[in-house]
């Protein structure tokens, strides 16, 4: 049957076998990630025309527009391990929304820091009510609701599957408050094109964004096996598995 | 199947009935809320009209809040909730029931009292009709997403403040339709905001008690 | 010439708080998730070795 194609998802319900292969992708998500953030950064910075309204201030959307673009990305993927451990009853699954959800919740706070940089200097406020700005403000707090459940229940299990519920009912809610928060904006500001869209963004200026925003991915799935290996070994504590990977380790 | 939702509706109205301050907290909250806004601003009545439909909203919001925690909290201590959840009938058809029981000892009198706080706030009396409907069409999204986070925090020991961490974020969409379409209709404009606030309640009603139901039986576990 | 390249405009300020903020962001997170693994690593070692070597 096709039971051999299934193998490698079955594979990855095993901790220690995830635990061995994020050890050995990780590097290269790192390596990769660091010379397209290096690339970018150069490109974007030195580069890219100055854009004729905001001069060279614009140049701060290379880490705003990134970062809010990680944020949701990440939502979405834990949302989705969510899904997975629910119904496939994958215990590795929650460790990866776990693991991801505080790595999201801080670039969806750069995102926040950044804009407001941005924001200042463009708009002469450090705060406004942007339909992007507003959006990740409630999507800080739809990551922080997750790791407060998750870690309010005494059982990790019990708090694995609660977040993983709330995880889904949030991702679906994401468009709607998108949606919603568009049609907020645009009826206070009807003709003003969106602060930080970028409205007329020319190609030499949005191909440092693309890598900046790869960078910023391949960075993130760097912290993402690491973290998951953490998050492994402290529920797989008590296992056989972990017991002989630390024996091979030198006392610390 | 009919006789599991008649039976838990009539329960829950009667132990609402009972407990007399069930009905009457969260009305007493939803003016006090509306008061505290208006002496916390000035009572200047061109402002008033300003914020009216959202301070309204936003003390339906926390009056619907505030009645979530006993949803379940009783009878999951009880037993009753496992043997609920245990019986041969869909726990989400016992879900619903209770749902209802809550909208309709919660958000029914609110619904009723809007006029006063409309009142309050300096609404025209063109807005008022739509100011019911949106109520009408927006409570019970509260009530479902209410359940959800009492549901997912039952078990847990001071549950409520994270209730209010987890369940606010997701009403923030029926706040925004809700609230604007009262002000398009204070304003006179075409009030544009109620087909998405129903598409909303169509979606929660449908899937809700299903969710609800997948997390009491995690907070059971 | 480089002068005008850190002056950005006159948003220096700005861009490279931005952009310093960012990475120092990414930097700690980092250096964090680094210090959990090996601090995971030592309590797996002494739950392990407290049980006594099989």
């Amino acid at each position: 049957m096709a039971r051999e194609n299934w193998r490698w998802f079955h594979m990855l319900g095993s901790p220690p076998h995830v635990f061995r292969i994020a050890g050995r992708l990780a590097p290269w998500f790192g390596g990769l990630g660091l010379a397209a953030l290096a690339v970018a950064t150069v490109w974007g910075l030195v580069f890219a025309p100055p854009d004729y309204e905001q001069g060279d201030g614009f140049r701060i959307i290379y880490v705003h527009v990134p970062s809010a673009w990680l944020s949701l990305f990440v939502y979405t993927m834990m949302a989705v391990a969510c899904a997975v451990g629910l119904i496939w009853r994958m215990k590795v699954a929650f460790a990866v929304a776990v693991a991801a959800a505080p790595l999201g919740a801080a670039f969806t706070f750069l995102s926040l820091a950044t804009g407001s940089l941005w924001g200042q200097p463009m708009w002469g406020t450090w705060w406004t009510w942007d339909p992007r700005l507003t959006s990740q403000l409630i999507l800080l707090f739809l990551y922080l609701g997750f790791i407060a459940l998750n870690r309010a229940f005494q059982d990790q299990r019990s708090g694995d599957r609660a977040s993983a519920l709330l995880a889904v009912v949030g991702v679906v809610n994401v468009p709607i408050i998108h949606f919603s928060v568009d049609w907020w904006h645009s009826l206070h500001q009807p003709a003003t094109i969106a602060k930080f869209g970028a409205p007329s963004i020319d190609t030499a200026m949005l191909i440092p964004l693309l890598i900046m925003a790869v960078g910023f991915k391949l960075y993130f799935v760097w912290l993402l096996l690491l973290q998951l290996r953490s998050e492994l070994l402290l529920r797989e504590k008590r296992a056989s598995w972990v017991a002989d990977l630390v024996s091979e380790q030198p006392g610390r | 199947m009919r006789g599991v939702f008649m039976t838990t509706l009539k329960r829950e109205l009667l132990l609402a009935v009972r407990r007399g301050s069930d009905l009457a907290t969260p009305l007493m909250f939803f003016i006090l809320v509306g008061m505290l806004f208006v002496l916390g601003l000035e009572p200047r009545p061109s402002l008033l009209v300003a914020v009216g439909p959202g301070v309204i909203w936003v003390a339906a919001l926390l009056a619907s809040l505030l009645g979530a925690e006993r949803l379940f909290r009783d009878d999951f201590h009880g037993g009753g909730l496992e043997l609920a959840a245990l019986s041969p009938e869909p726990l989400s058809l016992n879900i619903l029931a209770r749902l209802l029981g809550h909208w309709l000892v919660t958000a029914v009198p609110l619904i009723l009292l809007a006029p006063v706080l409309s009142l309050m706030m300096n609404l025209p009396m063109q807005a008022l009709p739509v100011l019911l409907l949106v109520l009408l069409l927006g409570t019970p999204v509260f009530t479902v997403l209410s359940a959800l986070g009492a549901a997912l925090t039952v078990s847990l020991r001071g549950g409520g403040t994270l209730l209010a961490l987890l369940v606010l974020p997701l009403t923030i969409p029926v706040l925004i339709f809700g609230s604007r379409s009262v002000v398009q209709a204070v304003e006179g404009d075409a009030v544009t905001g109620v087909w998405a606030l129903a598409s909303i309640m169509m979606l929660a009603i449908s899937l809700g008690p299903m969710a609800i139901a997948a997390a009491i039986r995690i907070s059971l576990e | 010439m480089i002068a005008e390249f850190f002056h950005m405009d006159g948003f220096a300020v700005w861009v490279w708080s931005a952009f310093g903020l960012t990475a120092l962001v990414m930097s700690v997170a980092a250096v964090l998730v680094r210090r959990r693994h090996q601090a995971m690593l030592r309590q797996a070692h002494r739950y392990h070795s407290e049980r006594g070597r099989r």
